[in-house]
């Protein structure tokens, strides 16, 4: 179903850019840059991108969205001069693909006088975007951190799986351990999962060979967690740990619900961002609300009990 | 001609006894089993040793199939996200059968040759417009490599592929469990390396793919069908990949447009680590076993250890993986 409505959008994408040019005079475009779908967040944010413009457009006629996917920096730098030469928007929302090669794309786009939303990562330059939405990446790793500390005595021992290394993966790793500090809790060891399920698989392996005495293990990411449980489950260790992932991914959320021992907590780091970007920049531009400024969405500590409202059975992720 | 010459040195290296050539990647692993074993007690224990094996599973079987392709001067770019595509196809199959065949060996049996099937169809693609039409390897798998991969996350509609969990709690023993405490992975891992080891040195199929990696023009004058069997390379590569998905989906029971992906790379590495030459001519299976073991190893004693910075594990896995080639390469004459 889902799979043919990307073929009706695809059709509808290709009338619009025919009919552009003629309701370009009535109606305002907005143009929404990101990142193609390639892993479970990202399938995420696609199809919470999608479904917002859907929304949007059936609220606001007078409003036309283009939505583009990039699987590079260089592809998504190219979709944004298309919009603004072909398309004329006048609003762009951007996740930049990466903060230094989107910087001066956007900012030209800045000083042709379009209103920019950035969103999730921010550009190398401050003050070009008129509106930031992000995720809380301290939050994040604080939220987490705190859970450890709230729940494992001093002497407890803790292993980390790390995400791809960049400034987000560092900034949720140090809040985590400026959580932490000060408990007693040891942390054995970190070690870099990718976010990707089978490296985490291998990780967890590797950790639960090394360490006889492992008390919970911070995934730090819900594709990551689902390796790691199955590393623990093979090696029997079931009652011996838990597991806290992250980012709410629907698999997850559902066994939380069921109330698996072994997965106590979660904590949000939503997909569904691009689609308050979305919402905030085309209310912007069809009345006079001021959106300007910066709009951080906390990362709130998901439990059995409150599971319910986090999940998302449509979404991919 | 190029191939009878390295036979030659070959056999004559053997006859001498002691070749680097030949032990240059043994005695790498060697190294590697000594160092960790001294890192870390646990290194050799029981579990430890099934971990790594089972692991190396996946991109060993595709590893043997990939040393046909480049013995018989060829390359393929797309088994990292072949294996993706048939581990989403083979699980989406699985899915819509469940409630005609119900759960049970029918199912996984039918999954296992939808994988198969996959596999082989993706393979003679890959050798049809290789040897047929005529267009360079490099440029076929590239292409494949996009779309198989692309088609992924398609079929996920950028998310993940799951196995239904009540088939894939029966499908998991494939991956877990085994014959007297050996994982059936590492068993059928062996049994690909063997066959395909016997399939180089004894065959025809062999030979010819030696002859053709050496020499297009003479093995074709030699009454070589050159374009069957590289077409065959490529459709025992694809089936490979089939085989290793088998493997594969009962450990997460799960596919996305992330499975998969690099071990293209890993596997061709593999291959010239164990002294496979990358132009074609000559190929060495257990030499390709020993290869994939020396990279599975790397990353396990680098998780066991943690002596380095994590940030550097890259850059530790390319220095040995360039050592094990310099050490083979010091024993062989100069060309």
């Amino acid at each position: 179903m889902k799979r043919r409505d990307i073929f009706k959008g695809a059709v509808l994408g290709l009338a619009l850019v025919g009919a552009g040019p003629a309701l370009a005079q009535d109606t305002k475009v907005i143009g929404v840059a990101i990142p193609s779908a390639t892993h479970g967040f990202m399938g995420g944010l696609n199809y919470h991108a999608q479904a917002a413009i859907e929304r949007l457009e059936a609220t606001y006629p007078q409003l036309d969205f283009v939505l583009a996917t990039a699987g590079d920096a260089g592809k998504m730098v190219n979709d944004i001069e298309d919009m603004v030469a072909t398309r004329n928007i006048s609003a762009l929302v951007v996740l930049p693909f990466e903060s230094e090669p989107l910087t001066a794309p956007v900012q030209a786009v800045k000083d042709a006088g379009i209103w920019v939303t950035v969103v999730d990562r921010g550009l190398s330059v401050p003050n070009i975007e008129d509106l930031y939405v992000a995720g809380d990446n301290t939050g994040f790793g604080r939220v987490a951190g705190e859970y450890f500390a709230e729940n494992l005595k001093s002497g407890d021992n803790v292993v980390v799986l790390r995400g791809i290394p960049t400034t987000l993966d560092n900034e949720r790793v140090d809040a985590f351990t400026a959580a932490i500090e000060g408990t007693g809790i040891n942390v054995l060891d970190m070690q870099h999962g990718n976010w990707n399920r089978d490296d985490a698989f291998n990780v967890m392996q590797d950790f639960l060979s090394k360490y006889d005495d492992i008390d919970a293990v911070w995934a730090a990411d819900d594709d990551m967690a689902v390796g790691v449980l199955e590393a623990i489950d093979q090696a029997g260790r079931n009652d011996e740990m838990w597991v806290v992932g992250g980012a709410g991914m629907k698999e997850i959320i559902k066994r939380m619900m069921d109330g698996d021992p072994m997965l106590p907590v979660n904590v949000t780091y939503p997909p569904a961002q691009i689609a308050t970007a979305i919402e905030l920049t085309a209310l912007g531009q069809v009345s006079p609300t001021p959106v300007s400024g910066r709009f951080i969405i906390g990362s709130q500590r998901i439990t059995p009990e409150n599971a319910e409202q986090y999940y998302f059975p449509d979404s991919p992720f | 001609m190029t191939d009878t010459t390295t036979q030659t040195n070959e056999t004559g290296a053997r006859r001498h006894g002691i070749s680097l050539h030949v032990l240059g990647p043994l005695l790498a692993l060697i190294v590697l089993i000594v160092l960790g074993a001294s890192l870390n007690s646990n290194f050799l224990s029981y579990g430890n040793v099934t971990n790594v094996l089972a692991r190396s599973a996946f991109i060993g079987i595709i590893a043997v199939g990939m040393t046909f392709v480049i013995t018989a001067g060829g390359i393929d770019l797309s088994v990292g996200s072949m294996a993706a595509f048939i581990a989403g196809v083979m699980i989406m199959a699985m899915n819509a059968m469940i409630p005609t065949l119900g759960i049970g060996v029918p199912l996984v049996l039918a999954g296992m040759a939808v994988a198969l099937v996959t596999g082989l169809a993706a393979g003679l693609l890959n050798g049809f417009l290789i040897a047929k039409v005529g267009i360079e390897a490099f440029i076929v798998t590239l292409g494949s490599m996009g779309i198989y991969r692309s088609l992924t996350t398609w079929l996920a509609d950028g998310g993940t592929l799951s196995l239904n969990y009540d088939a894939r709690s029966f499908y998991r023993p494939v991956y877990y469990d085994g014959i007297l405490g050996v994982a059936w992975p590492i068993i059928v891992f062996a049994l690909v390396a063997i066959l395909g080891e016997l399939a180089m040195r004894k065959t025809p199929f062999g030979r010819h793919c030696a002859a053709l990696g050496a020499n297009e023009q003479v093995a074709k004058y030699s009454a070589v069908k050159v374009d069957r069997v590289r077409m065959a390379t490529y459709v025992l590569l694809g089936m490979l990949v089939g085989v290793a998905t088998i493997m594969y989906v009962p450990r997460l029971g799960s596919a996305s447009g992330s499975t998969g992906v690099l071990w293209e790379l890993e596997a061709i590495a593999a291959v010239i680590i164990g002294g496979t030459v990358l132009k074609g001519g000559y190929g060495r299976v257990w030499g390709t076993v020993v290869g994939v073991l020396i990279l599975s190893l790397i990353d396990n004693i680098l998780n066991l250890a943690s002596i380095v910075s994590p940030y550097l594990n890259g850059a530790i896995q390319g220095v040995i993986v360039i050592l094990a080639v310099v050490l083979q390469r010091e024993g062989k004459p100069a060309e």
